[in-house]
């Protein structure tokens, strides 16, 4: 390859200053080296946006307000709804209702807490160990 | 009563159409449902005709909105996320149109509507829900189990799991729909303010003054809340997409 190569920089010397040929084993690793650099530069880059998007939508104090309370309220409406449901097909008139509406309750209590960003989203604690 | 807050709100029925016995009819919601479908195609087909390599005004607006929306799938799914392109960007571009169509006045807000942002909701995740299971088959449940847990507390953590999930159309709607009916009832009751003092003589059109900045600075603040909800949306529609395509553990 390099055989090859060193005859056609001689007919065009205006490109043997910018390829770099001379070493190819040393501009293979110099590249890689700025390959890596660039490509964790990048992912830093997207991943400082990343959290960012996930906190900008909490701006203004009216918007984090919306956004929690909503989660709270559907974690247990969604309970509620789940142990009514429960207790018309198996006729087990209160119990479905309190037992769901308890872990409804739960479940809107993690909501808020992984929309808040205290406790991390499943998706993510794997995808990025070091959290 | 000509200043009803909530009269903005009301269906009225321009087509009844009933096809076996189920209301089908062509109500107000629907119509300007068509014409946020319609405005959205036309500008988007208008803007992108020209093909200009140097964009012009409308081609670089439209640009920026592909842009947008593209970063942020890209940044929260990943490159094999861009599939989803055109259903997170048509999710964008309706929920976008749709609250800035609220904004004009004697316009309705179709987003107003929890039904309409219910419908919204459900396509998104039972997109997610049928993609993930075609794409990761049973493993898409393991969403339900979370990882380093005793098996002990599974009984309670994996229920608790699930009613966080099915909570996730529910407080994708509500959230939307409830900004967008506070917003919209609050703006009409300073503005109304303004028309009952105004009809006081002198003194209460002296007093007017204060309701009518207020219901400025409120009609900038819902511009923003139109736009900020749909940004929401999507940002989310893209979180529980990921989760779809990248499914933990």
């Amino acid at each position: 390859m390099a055989d090859k190569k060193r005859p056609k920089d001689g007919a065009q010397p205006e490109n043997a200053g910018k390829t770099p040929d001379a070493h190819p084993d040393d501009g293979l690793t110099e590249r890689l080296a700025r390959l890596d650099r660039s490509l964790s530069e990048r992912s830093e880059r997207e991943e400082a946006e990343k959290r960012r998007a996930s906190r900008s939508d909490g701006s203004s104090g009216y918007a984090q307000a919306m956004k929690l309370s909503s989660e709270f309220i559907a974690g247990i409406a969604v309970g509620a709804v789940m142990g009514w449901l429960f207790d018309q097909w198996l006729d087990t008139k209160p119990w479905g209702l309190i037992v769901f509406l308890l872990l409804g309750f739960a479940a809107g209590v993690l909501n808020v807490l992984r929309s808040a960003g205290l406790i991390a989203d499943p998706a993510e604690k794997t995808e990025h160990d070091d959290r | 009563m000509s200043n009803d807050p909530i009269h903005q709100f009301h269906i009225v029925n321009l087509f009844p159409v009933e096809i076996g016995g189920v209301d089908f009819s062509f109500t107000n919601s629907s119509l300007f449902m068509v014409a946020t479908v319609a405005v959205t195609t036309v500008f988007l087909m208008m803007a992108t005709s020209g093909r200009g390599l140097v964009p012009g005004r409308w081609q670089s607006v439209a640009e920026m909105c592909y842009e947008f929306v593209a970063n942020m799938l890209r940044s929260s799914t990943g490159t094999d996320g861009m599939r989803f392109f055109p259903f997170v960007f048509s999710i964008f571009m309706f929920v976008l149109i749709g609250n800035l169509f609220g904004m004009f006045p004697y316009f309705f807000t179709i987003t107003s509507h929890i039904i309409v942002t219910f419908a919204l909701a459900m396509i998104v995740i039972m997109t997610v829900v049928i993609y993930g299971v075609m794409r990761n088959g049973l493993r898409f449940l393991n969403v339900f189990v979370p990882a380093d847990v005793p098996p002990l507390l599974l009984i309670l953590v994996t229920p608790i799991e699930i009613i966080s999930f099915l909570s996730r159309p529910v407080s994708l709607s509500v959230r939307l729909f409830a900004n967008m009916l506070a917003g919209h009832i609050t703006l009409k009751v300073f503005a109304g303010f303004v028309v009952s003092l105004g009809s006081l003589g002198p003194l209460g059109v002296a007093g007017a003054v204060l309701p009518l900045a207020m219901a400025i600075a409120l009609t900038a603040l819902e511009l923003l809340v139109a736009f900020l909800q749909a940004y929401v949306f999507a940002v989310l529609t893209c979180m529980y997409l990921n989760e779809a395509l990248h499914p933990s553990h």
